[in-house]
């Protein structure tokens, strides 16, 4: 406010009052703002650009979902199913959050696809934008690589077995297959020990790839500027250009808004289902991916033997080189689809193989009457689950202290003893020990029978320091007691 | 803080900037798009909140009551019998199991009470003593009467009688834990 006083005497250069300038002049946010919004776009604001926005819009909100969800979360393979059934089933707003995250990875795949489409297309790749094309490619594979990683997260059937079939699939690879199967399972088989790779590649190793590539993504691409309409010059912009704000900022806003309206409307209407926990030991269980890794599933299905490293390393290493490759091979300036029409073919012929194997996977599984029954059960089984109510999970150790006494008589008399003589009171029950006195768990293996009983009668010096009283018993009392002592675990 | 004109910095005209009558709808359009976005942003806030809030607004550590028997079994009690309950202490997703020994007795008016075994001294067990006809602390020996009235030793108060309920004709009991080495009693947890 003391500003008003300089009003006149700053007249050349108004530095403006409040905190909003003064924050301006301390960081340059006006310049930073004026930098993102008044970008030009030759040929102005247009619909078909608006995917980018609206998938950075999406990461933002699955990273946020994401961290919420690991207030929660536990990722071992005894509590992770758990904890997402306490996330869904009675965490407030949980069902939702879980929801918004899952349907989140499939909104992402599919908006990264129309971006793709629309790139690839518009011929946006053209132009010195080989590295841009490049980091977006990358960011393809990282988040097909979140879609992989978080799938198994939830620990129930669909995700386990998705998971086993998926990780079986990379043991195909010759020579260093069977490896990089057990370097992310983290042996040869799935247990807790994927859980733990898979979550730190899903909260740590990826995002932060995506993080840098994203911020290299989009300096890229302010670098090389916006390519415009395929009618345009992608080296030297011909076209009378439109500032980024406010059209399209409009426009892409407007998309966000309507991804947010559905995301959320689907979220809250169709939940996310969570299914009975993994049981490895289900041999009748139909694995099935999630439905942006169908035509890869049904592709898999066509190779078979020595074939198979055609199908499994071959085309899909040459298709993938050929896509990353694609502004190397392709160097001509002409962006209009029409005149392009090996790109365009190609694109098409993709597109339609994907479409068709994933529909094709689609139909065998309702034309194979054993597999569209067992499908049937498997989803009823899930629903079942999600209509019962969340069950907290035994703490093991507890649940050991309590049901001890009936796995063996002498263990239960002894129990009954344990607790009679107050043991308990301070060596806690089933012996975890307390602040008064030491846990008893292994103790008969550091001493030998003899030497507990001595201690127990004629306690030393320090243990009677420490409040424990001499133990009278029986000596078939002492032996029960002593059998439950060596039951702690 | 006010030296300004050191500070002051020409507000970056960029060629391609329009003209001033622009500028206004530009910053109006702009301040829309600004509260428009914190109002979407607030309202999908409000899930976050109450899903990162939820163990704080609702009990999740909690305790049940646990049956000990047919309120009948009681009713001709002529010294305190022991039961074992099993407490179950649910903690967020997880639940634990203990076994904790109440005693069923009566007081001086003959109306049942139930009695918590855990010492007011120092928690050791208390276990009841048929021949003296009292409770006698395995410990350091504080005595109590059938009752639990404090009679003798180092506990500072009487032993702690637990919640009651009767529910379909059953004797229900809150466990609790209560302060030690206090004469007054004080609930813990």
């Amino acid at each position: 406010m003391l500003a008003t006083q300089n009003k006149e005497s700053n007249a050349p250069a108004s530095p403006g009052r409040g905190v909003r300038a003064w924050l301006n002049r301390r960081t340059g946010l006006d310049t930073l703002l004026q930098t993102a919004l008044y970008e030009p776009i030759p040929g102005g604001a247009r619909l078909a650009y608006v995917f980018g926005s609206a998938l950075l819009f999406i990461f933002i909100s699955q990273v946020i979902t994401g961290v919420f969800l690991a207030l929660y979360y536990v990722p071992s393979a005894d509590h992770a199913h758990t904890t997402v059934a306490y996330i869904t089933k009675a965490v407030t707003a949980g069902s939702f959050l879980r929801s918004l995250h899952a349907y989140g990875s499939s909104a992402m795949v599919i908006v990264l696809l129309l971006h793709l489409s629309q790139t690839y297309i518009y011929g946006a790749y053209k132009g010195r934008r080989e590295l841009l094309w490049l980091s977006g490619c990358l960011l393809f594979a990282l988040i097909l690589g979140m879609a992989f990683t978080g799938y198994l997260l939830p620990w129930d059937q669909r995700s386990y077995f998705a998971t086993a079939v998926g990780t079986n699939a990379a043991s195909e690879i010759p020579l260093i297959g069977e490896s990089l199967k057990r370097l992310m399972r983290g042996g040869t088989e799935m247990g807790t020990l994927t859980i733990s790779r898979f979550f730190v590649a899903h909260v740590f190793l990826i995002p932060a790839g995506i993080f840098a590539l994203i911020a290299s993504h989009i300096f890229l691409f302010r670098k090389a500027g916006a390519a415009g309409p395929f009618s345009e010059n992608p080296f030297e912009p011909t076209q009378k250009p439109e500032l980024f704000y406010p059209r399209q900022v409009v426009m892409d806003l407007s998309l966000t808004a309507l991804l947010i309206v559905g995301l959320g409307l689907l979220c809250f209407f169709v939940p996310m289902q969570l299914g009975p926990p993994a049981n490895p030991a289900d041999t009748q269980y139909v694995p099935r991916p999630e439905w942006y890794y169908l035509p890869i599933f049904q592709w898999l299905k066509y190779w078979h033997g020595a074939a198979s490293v055609v199908g499994i390393l071959v085309i899909p290493t040459i298709l993938a080189l050929a896509v990353i490759a694609l502004p190397f091979l392709d160097r001509s300036i002409e962006r209009r689809p029409w005149k392009r029409p090996v790109a365009m073919g190609a694109y098409a012929f993709v597109l339609f193989a994907l479409v068709g194997l994933g529909l094709r996977s689609q139909y065998l599984d309702k034309h194979d009457p054993g597999i569209a029954l067992q499908l049937a059960k498997q989803k009823t089984e899930e629903d079942e689950y999600m209509r019962k109510p969340f069950e907290p999970e035994f703490s093991a150790s507890s649940l050991a202290a309590a049901n001890v006494a009936l796995a063996d008589p002498l263990a239960a008399k002894g129990k009954a003893i344990f607790e009679a003589q107050s043991c308990n009171a301070c060596h806690g029950d089933g012996g975890v020990g307390t602040a008064a006195a030491p846990a008893l768990v292994g103790v008969t293996t550091k001493f030998s029978t003899e030497h507990l009983v001595e201690l127990l009668t004629h306690p030393t010096t320090k243990m009677t320091a420490g409040g424990m009283p001499p133990v009278q018993l029986l000596p078939d009392e002492m032996t029960a007691l002593i059998a439950y002592v060596k039951s702690f675990k | 803080m006010c030296a300004c004109a050191g500070d002051s910095e020409a507000t970056n005209e960029k060629p391609s900037t329009p003209a001033l009558s622009l500028e206004n709808r530009r910053s109006f359009l702009g301040a829309l798009l600004g509260v428009g976005s914190t109002f979407v942003g607030a309202l999908l806030s409000v899930p976050l909140l109450r899903f990162a809030l939820f163990p704080l607004l609702r009990r999740t550590t909690e305790l049940k009551g646990s049956a000990l028997g047919a309120l009948s079994e009681f009713s001709a009690l002529t010294e305190p019998v022991m039961r074992t309950i099993q407490i179950e202490q649910v903690d967020g997703w997880r639940k634990a199991i203990s076994e904790k020994a109440v005693y069923i007795t009566k007081d001086q008016q003959g109306r049942l009470r139930v009695l918590t075994s855990v010492c007011p001294h120092l928690g050791c067990t208390v276990p009841w003593n048929k021949e003296k006809n009292q409770f006698i602390c395995p410990c350091h020996g504080a005595t109590f009467t059938p009752d639990g009235s404090r009679t003798s030793g180092p506990s500072q108060r009487s032993m702690d009688t637990l919640e009651t309920s009767v529910q379909d004709g059953q004797l229900v009991v809150r466990f609790q834990y209560f302060r030690q080495l206090v004469s007054d009693k004080e609930v813990i947890g």
